[in-house]
């Protein structure tokens, strides 16, 4: 069964979010990798404003191809998570609710979406032609000068993922590994 | 002599990356069919099929099969007997890869200082180029656009002899189980033994190339690879790291005579968007 789920995500949603779940996400996503990470983190620490709000925002870490003439955006699949873990948690910490990735997350990220009731969410790398189809508005709002890696605004309608860690401490990657390992 | 002209290299170097980066081989098509039939978890079967209807759209519409369209990785090797006839055969390479980037709508992912400016080069270059010269009268280009989440976790271990073959085994799987999902599995694993350190590492990129279905020559090895395949299979890993019994599609072994003192076992990952195409001029 997928559950149907929209942005910006309540604490209510993310209650009911289950490791191992499939979600579509509709609604506006942010996107941000590791330069743009970088930038957000030191913004915070200057004490100045971001240029969105992180309050029940979704990240999807995506570097996009540019867009073809006519279209909304390229392929846009999820890159790698663990190269944001080191900005993450203060990211969670000030409101961020839902990351979009794939891989698993240090157990310092793990513990800020416990503690700040977050999720987690792996999208399916290499399928990037397919999850754009998905994506029906993007606008760059921050951070131009980083070409693929500047930060975009998306509207998503029924964007596929699957919940990896929730709020109960549940990781899809330790428990499917489990799952399936044979001696 | 026969000449190859800059033009005729711009030309090919261009053509095959248009193709690589949005046309999945037929050989990686095929095992993707064949791990789904055998994938025994049903998350890993719907990651698969997704992986199955992306390249059609990819194909059909001429889009990039996944966003990181890669370093632009090439291999060159040059017949002896063959003339280049152009004033720089690199920056003939890398204008292919320019022209490229640009009329595929592809992403440009490289940085052209990695510690301090880490500045976009905006066109995707320089490509990384591995020139060999080969007997004949032939120039054979391999494209082989590389995503950073795989390369990545590409491993190099400097192993005693005593470490021996199951040193060389436990290298190996520990690089697949310790990569989990981050670089995208099915994987294809490519290992490189022997030679520096430098050309295990190579070894290892030109074993990803192998056609899917190809064994090592060499008997012992190729029960190696079919022995590592097994092994990694049993990690539980599975498609994109949800758990799963096919992790990778195939493990593909390149060896070289080394030193006395030394075993070097390097590994490179390739995700499941193994892209390359070659031409042979």
């Amino acid at each position: 069964m997928v559950k149907k789920i929209t942005t910006p995500l309540t604490e209510e949603t993310i209650r009911d979010l289950k490791t191992g779940d499939m979600v579509e996400i509709t609604g506006v996503i942010y996107t941000a990798r590791d330069a743009a990470h970088k930038r957000l983190v030191e913004l915070i620490e200057k004490g100045e404003n971001l240029p969105f709000s992180l309050e029940g925002a979704v990240i999807y870490y995506v570097g996009p191809t540019p867009p073809k003439p006519g279209a909304v955006i390229g392929s846009a699949g999820p890159t790698t998570s663990y190269r944001m873990d080191k900005y993450a948690p203060l990211l969670v910490e000030k409101g961020l609710k839902g990351m979009i990735g794939k891989g698993q997350r240090s157990q310092d990220v793990r513990d800020a979406i416990i503690k700040n009731k977050a999720v987690y969410f792996a999208s399916i790398g290499g399928a990037a032609a397919l999850l754009s189809r998905h994506i029906k508005s993007a606008e760059i709002i921050a951070y131009e000068d980083l070409g693929p890696e500047a930060v975009r605004k998306l509207y998503v309608e029924n964007f596929p993922a699957i919940v990896v860690n929730d709020i109960y401490g549940g990781d899809l990657y330790e428990e499917g590994k489990k799952r399936y390992k044979k001696s | 002599m026969k000449k190859i002209t800059k033009e005729q290299i711009i030309q090919a170097v261009k053509s095959l990356f248009l193709e690589a980066v949005v046309v999945l081989p037929e050989d990686v098509c095929e095992a993707l069919e064949t791990a789904k039939g055998q994938e025994e978890s049903p998350l890993g079967r719907m990651v698969l099929e997704k992986l199955l209807e992306n390249k059609d759209i990819a194909k059909n519409e001429s889009l990039a099969l996944c966003q990181d369209t890669g370093f632009s990785v090439i291999f060159v090797e040059w017949g002896e007997k063959v003339i280049f006839d152009g004033d720089n055969l690199v920056e003939a390479i890398n204008e292919g890869v320019r022209q490229a980037y640009k009329e595929g709508f592809f992403r440009k992912s490289i940085v052209n200082d990695p510690i301090f400016d880490r500045k976009n080069s905006s066109d995707n270059t320089p490509a990384v180029i591995n020139f060999e010269l080969v007997p004949g009268d032939n120039v054979k280009i391999i494209a082989a656009p590389k995503g950073g989440g795989s390369e990545n976790m590409s491993i190099l271990r400097m192993l005693k002899p005593s470490d021996g073959l199951e040193g060389v085994k436990k290298t190996v799987i520990e690089a697949v189980n310790n990569a989990g999902g981050n670089p995208c599995p099915p994987v294809i694993v490519g290992v490189g033994v022997g030679g520096t350190a430098e050309k295990a590492t190579l070894l290892a990129k030109k074993a990803v190339l192998r056609k899917l279905g190809e064994h090592n020559n060499d008997p012992r090895y190729a029960e190696l690879e079919a022995d590592l395949l097994k092994e990694i299979n049993k990690l539980g890993v599975g498609p994109m790291g949800f758990g799963g019994t096919v992790t990778a599609l195939a493990v593909n072994i390149e060896y070289f005579p080394c030193h006395i003192a030394s075993l070097p076992v390097a590994v490179n990952i390739q995700c499941n968007s193994a892209r390359h195409k070659e031409i042979i001029l």
